[in-house]
Parts: C-alpha cells; sequence; structure tokens
C-alpha cells in the first residue's frame, strides 16, 4: 500500500473539556435560541453572542481578532453546537473553511478588512463550486474570471449554493486558463466575490416542503479587485485539497441527525426490552466509534499533519452512518409503546431527518468520490 | 508511538515473520511449527509482556501488549496467545506466580459458574476456552468463599471435551470436579471484568486480521489480470477496497482506542464504553469485511491452499470470543437507556 492508515488513539485536551461546561452553560442560558427550525440556523443576535465569547475565529491570530487557541477548542465547540441544534448558518462555513483561505492565501489588506468582521459574528459565506455543468467533477467548472484593466470581470453560473441568499461573500472557484493537456485541473482559481456587488442574481431553489437553503447564484460581468484573488492564479486545485481535511472530518460529518438517536433513546425509555437495547448499543458503539475517528484526525490536523485519506474516511463512514440512522431509529421505534408526547417528539425528528437524509452524501465531496481518493491513497489509481 | 512500542513491533513482526508465516503454515505437514513459534515468543518476552519485573515479565504498558496483539492478529496464526497473555495479567493482579508453560484462561461468561472452596478445589463446567487441548494451565476468575478469587490449575489430568471454533481451531469444554488450585489468592476485580478485557484484546486480534487481510487483497488486486488489466483499476474493485478500508480503519481505531482507555483506566470496568464499543464495531466489521476480502480474491481465496481463509476465519473466531456483538450490544444499550435521552451526549463525552 502507498499510505499507510493511521488512527492513533488521541483524546480531548483538559483545556477543550473546560471549554465543554462553558460551552453547555453558554447554551442552557440561550436555549431559547436552540432547535427552531424554521430560522434555518440563521440567527443573528445568537452568532453576536457566539462571537461575544470569542468563540467564532477561535484558532486565528490575535493580530486578526482570533484566539490563537488550538483545533481541537474548537472542535467541542462545534459538537456541541450540532447535538444542541444551535443555529450556527451565520458563521460556520466562514469560520471553518473560509476564514482560513483568506488567512492563508489573502492579501493584508483584505485580512484586516474581512476577518475581523467574521469574527464579529456578522460575515456570512458561500461556497461557490458545483455548476449547472459540473459537480463531482470540480475542474470541469465553466464559470470563467477574465482581467480588467482594474481586477477581474466574472461571468457564469455556480449552484446548489448554500447560504447565498443570506451571504455576504462566496469563495468561487472561476476559470481563469484553459485546462493544458497534461493537467486537466489547471486554470482554476479562487475568488473572493463581494455578493453585494452589481451584476450577482441569487435565485432560490427550494427543498420539497418549501425549506430554502439552496440557490443558484448567477454572474453577470461583475467587477472585482485584483486582490480579491486568492493564492495563486489558475493553481486552485492544489490549494483546495488541502482545505479538504478540515471540510470532511468534523463532527458535523457524523452529527446532523442526532437528534432522532437523542429521540429515541427518549422514547425507549430506561428500561428497554431486549430488542430495542441490543439496537441502541449498536448504534452507540457505532457512533461512538466515529468520533474517537474524528477526534482522531483533528488531533492530527491540530498537529500540523495532513490526513487526507483519514478524513475521507471519516465523512464516508460518518455520512453513510448519519443518512442511515433515522430508518434504524424508525424500526427499532415502530415497536415501542409510550406516552403520545415522547412518541410525537421522535415522530417529528424522524420526519424532519428523513427529509435532509439523502444531501448527506452527497454535499462536500460523493460517497463516490471519497471512495476514489480512498482507493488512490491506497495506490491502485 | 513511542520508540519503546517500535522495538517490541518489530521484535514481534520479525518472529512471527520467521516462524508464523499463515502460508508455510498452511503447507506444514505437521505442527512443529507451533512449538518453535512459541519458543521464540517465549525467549523473547513477549508471552508475559505485561506482567510485573517481580513475576519475571516486562512491564509493559497495556498500549504495548496490545500492539503485540495486533501483530498476532495480522498473521492469523493458530496460537493461544490473547488467551495465555489474559491469563498472565489475571494472575499478575493476583500475585501469583506465573508458571512455565502454556496457559489458557476462562472468564466464565455465558453463564457458567466457576467456584472455588475453602479447601482450594476449582469446580466448573466452562465451555469456549480457547486452545484447552494446547495448554498445561488454566487460569480462572473464580467465585471464592471471600469473593471472586483468581486461581491456576494445571490441565494434565481435567476432562477436556474438544471443540472447534470458527475457524477450525482449539475452542474447548473443560470440566473441572474440585480439582485443587497450585495456587489462588482473592483479587479486587469484578466477574465481568476478565471479559471486559478479554474483549478488548480479541477486538485488537480482529484489528490485526483486518490490517493482513487489506494489505492481501491490494496487492492481489494489483498483480491479478482480467479483461486485460489488473483488476485493481476496475472503479467496482477499487470501491469494495474502499471499504475494507474504512471498516479496517474503524476496528483499528477502535481497538487502539480501548487499549488507551484501559492504559487509562485503574481497572477494566472503567474503560466499559470504549470496549463494549470496540467488540461491537470490530464483530460488525467482520460481517462486511470478511465478504469483501473473499469477494476481491475471487475463487483463488477460497482454497485451502490459500492463506486468505486463515485471515477471514480468525475474524470470525475472534469475535465469537469474549462476548458476541449483540450481547454487548445490549448491555451497551442498557448503560444509555438508564441515562436517559437528555443525558445521552454527556454520557458519550464523559468515556
Amino acid at each position: 500500500m502507498s499510505q499507510a492508515i493511521q488512527f492513533d488513539p488521541i483524546r480531548l485536551p483538559d483545556a477543550a473539556e473546560d471549554l465543554r461546561s462553558e460551552v453547555r452553560a453558554f447554551l442552557a442560558e440561550n436555549s431559547d435560541h436552540l432547535d427552531r427550525p424554521s430560522r434555518r440556523g440563521f440567527d443573528h443576535e445568537f452568532s453576536r453572542k457566539v462571537a461575544a465569547k470569542g468563540w467564532i475565529g477561535l484558532t486565528w491570530p490575535k493580530e486578526y481578532g482570533g484566539q490563537e487557541r488550538s483545533f481541537l477548542e474548537r472542535y467541542v465547540i462545534t459538537e456541541e453546537f450540532l447535538v444542541a441544534r444551535a443555529p450556527s448558518q451565520v458563521y460556520f462555513t466562514a469560520d471553518r473553511q473560509s476564514g482560513p483561505v483568506i488567512l492563508k492565501y489573502g492579501d493584508e489588506a483584505l485580512k484586516r478588512d474581512v476577518l475581523p468582521r467574521i469574527i464579529a459574528g456578522e460575515c456570512t459565506f458561500a461556497i461557490g463550486m458545483s455548476e449547472p455543468d459540473s459537480g463531482s467533477d470540480l475542474f470541469a467548472a465553466k464559470a470563467r474570471a477574465e482581467r480588467t484593466n482594474e481586477g477581474w470581470r466574472l461571468n457564469g453560473t455556480k449552484v446548489w449554493t448554500t447560504a447565498a441568499h443570506e451571504a455576504d461573500y462566496m469563495i468561487g472557484l472561476f476559470r481563469t486558463s484553459p485546462p493544458t493537456k497534461e493537467n486537466r485541473r489547471h486554470g482554476l482559481t479562487q475568488f473572493l466575490v463581494d455578493m453585494k456587488k452589481p451584476g450577482i442574481n441569487v435565485r432560490p431553489i427550494f427543498w420539497p416542503n418549501g425549506d430554502h437553503d439552496f440557490n443558484e447564484v448567477v454572474f453577470e460581468d461583475v467587477d472585482m479587485p485584483a486582490n480579491h484573488l486568492l493564492g495563486e492564479e489558475d493553481n486552485a486545485w492544489a490549494q483546495a485539497t488541502a482545505e479538504l481535511a478540515y471540510e470532511r472530518s468534523g463532527p458535523e460529518r457524523f452529527l446532523e441527525t442526532i437528534a432522532v438517536l437523542i429521540e429515541l433513546v427518549n422514547l425507549v425509555g430506561p428500561s428497554p426490552d431486549s430488542r430495542a437495547a441490543e439496537g441502541l448499543g449498536r448504534l452507540v458503539a457505532q457512533l461512538f466509534t466515529m468520533r474517537r475517528m474524528s477526534i482522531s484526525v483533528a488531533g492530527m490536523l491540530a498537529a500540523g499533519k495532513e490526513p487526507v485519506l483519514e478524513a475521507s474516511i471519516v465523512k464516508d463512514l460518518g455520512t453513510v452512518w448519519m443518512q442511515k440512522l433515522p430508518g434504524i431509529c424508525r424500526d427499532l421505534g415502530s415497536l415501542i409503546d409510550n406516552d403520545p408526547a415522547a412518541c410525537s417528539r421522535f415522530e417529528m425528528a424522524l420526519t424532519s431527518n428523513l427529509l435532509i437524509a439523502p444531501k448527506l452524501t452527497i454535499q462536500g465531496g460523493t460517497t463516490e468520490i471519497l471512495r476514489g481518493i480512498i482507493a488512490r491513497g491506497l495506490g491502485l489509481r | 508511538m513511542s520508540e519503546m512500542t517500535d522495538i517490541i513491533v518489530d521484535t514481534t513482526r520479525k518472529i512471527f515473520e520467521d516462524l508464523g508465516d499463515p502460508q508455510t503454515i498452511i503447507n506444514a505437514k505437521d505442527e512443529a511449527w507451533r512449538d518453535s513459534l512459541w519458543q521464540a515468543l517465549d525467549e523473547g518476552g513477549l508471552t508475559r509482556a505485561w506482567a510485573s519485573e517481580a513475576a519475571g515479565g516486562a512491564a509493559l504498558s497495556v498500549a504495548d501488549t496490545f500492539e503485540i496483539i495486533r501483530v498476532a492478529g495480522a498473521h492469523a496464526v493458530a496460537l493461544p496467545l490473547v488467551p495465555h497473555l489474559l491469563a498472565v495479567w489475571l494472575l499478575d493482579r493476583a500475585n501469583i506466580a506465573l508458571p512455565e508453560g502454556i496457559m489458557t484462561v476462562s472468564s466464565a461468561s455465558n453463564g457458567a459458574a466457576v467456584s472455588i472452596d475453602a479447601e482450594g478445589r476449582v469446580s466448573g463446567r466452562l465451555s469456549a476456552v480457547a486452545f484447552a487441548e494446547h495448554a498445561q494451565f488454566l487460569a480462572v476468575l473464580a467465585d471464592g468463599t471471600a469473593g471472586p478469587t483468581a486461581a491456576l490449575v494445571a490441565l494434565d489430568n481435567v476432562g477436556i471435551e474438544p471443540g472447534v471454533d470458527a475457524a477450525g481451531d482449539s475452542f474447548d469444554t473443560v470440566t473441572l470436579n474440585a480439582v485443587p488450585a497450585i495456587s489462588a489468592a482473592a483479587v479486587d476485580l469484578e466477574h465481568d471484568e476478565l471479559e471486559l478485557l478479554g474483549a478488548a484484546m480479541a477486538a485488537m486480534a480482529v484489528a490485526g486480521a483486518f490490517e493482513g487481510a487489506l494489505k492481501m487483497c491490494v496487492s492481489y488486486s494489483q498483480d491479478r489480470i482480467a479483461f486485460g488489466r489488473p483488476i485493481a483499476k476496475f472503479q467496482a474493485v477499487q470501491h469494495l477496497l474502499a471499504r475494507l478500508a474504512e471498516e479496517t480503519a474503524a476496528v483499528v481505531a477502535a481497538a487502539a482506542s480501548a487499549a488507551f482507555a484501559l492504559e487509562q483506566a485503574n481497572r477494566p470496568s472503567a474503560a466499559f464504553v470504549d470496549i463494549a464499543s470496540a467488540k461491537i464495531r470490530a464483530g460488525e466489521a467482520v460481517n462486511e469485511g470478511g465478504l469483501i476480502a473473499h469477494q476481491v480474491h475471487g475463487a483463488i481465496g477460497f482454497t485451502a491452499d490459500h492463506p486468505l481463509h486463515r485471515y477471514v476465519q480468525r475474524m470470525w473466531a475472534w469475535r465469537d470470543q469474549f462476548g458476541r456483538e449483540a450481547q454487548w450490544a445490549e448491555r451497551l444499550g442498557r448503560h444509555f437507556a438508564a441515562q436517559g435521552g437528555d443525558a445521552f451526549w454527556k454520557t458519550i463525552t464523559a468515556a
């Protein structure tokens, strides 16, 4: 095998566990903001409260307003917020990946302008990768950026763009040159796009139940200043791969449907029959192992390694697991008699999580793409 | 990993590569390999790895001893290393001197009871005792007059009904009728703690077998030509192997985490959630993992001559030892149900 797969046992440090108590106390104080599906996760007041705690941009340098705390402390905040169903959509993408990209590739003016606003909980980011004719095949992107006297001009369409209707900025992939014969991934460049610029048209794409997360974003002669180019022209593919380890291994890759498991525990009660106990025990073992693996990758990231293969394994196992979870809970819950209130909470959690389940193995890298990456790590491609 | 761990792993690997190669063992005409392999492990101090120095052991950490089991698992040979090391741990914990020779162990699970009377005579009918036929001694955790008692008995004059496990290896029933213990001592352990530790060790052995099987599958898929190219180039095969790698990763991570939890805990029951999860997850992985390994090899891997069956069958055998996944899952499920939904996440993060 070309690469050994590494999952060393890593535990969260004491500082992270101390922070967990603080996070739980904060969530208890702000319980009226939690678990409000109608807001689709957008809650500006809550975001400002989180910012006031210093929990956005936690790991970033102090000179831009960050705390320079560890990646493992951020992990604790993320998992506690997910389980409590805290509305973090305003800043989540910016905090997880857009901010770090700007930190790494943005010029000084851009960093001083944008990062403090993310940290203040007042800046929402979208990611512009997929297009109407290209999704998993990222390098087939056609939306283009052309040089002007002042900077760049954008034209084209991005699609499935989560939160574009709320976003202040998008970090998008645009074609600046044609691909070469030797490298079909060549020719794409990352840009920071100011979503308030004229020429950008955001059109909603609704869920079957009328909810709105996704959008189509059309660019018509949108002008960007030169310093909004992030990193190296034509070389975004190399930049994008390192980013993915952060995007793929976090607790959001196995905790999105956890509410249905928690409601199942309530439904089966303190003394379940053998069938329910055994079924619950298996789910606990699977969840527990997923979390151990995810923390192991977080520990490697914190130590400055690039566990790309391990992160892909975590995302595939985690997303497939959380996708199947509502169906398994449904089976286990079907033979349980409990009071109508517990049953109704369980059924509500079931319905909403069944609805989101199909997207979980598509967003952020499909199952098929991830297995291809793993196969490459095994030396098969 | 520490330098010490690296040395232990390299030493163990070298011994198994020299004397425990599965293909050589399959081709062997007799059982002589077993004695020479055990002797080499014994001379290397690996058979008493985690016993204290006073007991003639190497006083290795739990994690390092588990690395020995992982390497042994990766060679999938029929050797009583897991029960022997568990017996060593039990006797050492009870300050009982270690005998010269191969031991096996019984955790008296599956409802079986074993007791020791005031005169130090041990009685009980113990099923699922691994390699009793190949062992000279049996260590048990018995019900004594003063509570849980570790006892060592000789197996020479004891009734052994031979049986086999899912790998066709020795898995026997031992009947003790007032057999005088060589030595016995009360020990501060709950009855299920021996089984807990055994379950964690079996999970690590499964992890090793997965690593061995994955390596074999990857290399076979690169060598085997079909339809004019190595089968590794077919996307369908790549995705099968990716799944096998994922299951391997899950078992390795779960077993290593259980070892780490044991290392931190002063007793096995303090690592219950980690160990139960590892045993369940390892057992579940065997379902799909074993089938993928065979699917990738086609009919070739199914023969007696090919070593693959050893890996898959040892996975089946180890997952049967010290409690099956359904049994552990029921216990783990009850543990979490008793805490209630509001405490569910707190219980996960507290472990």
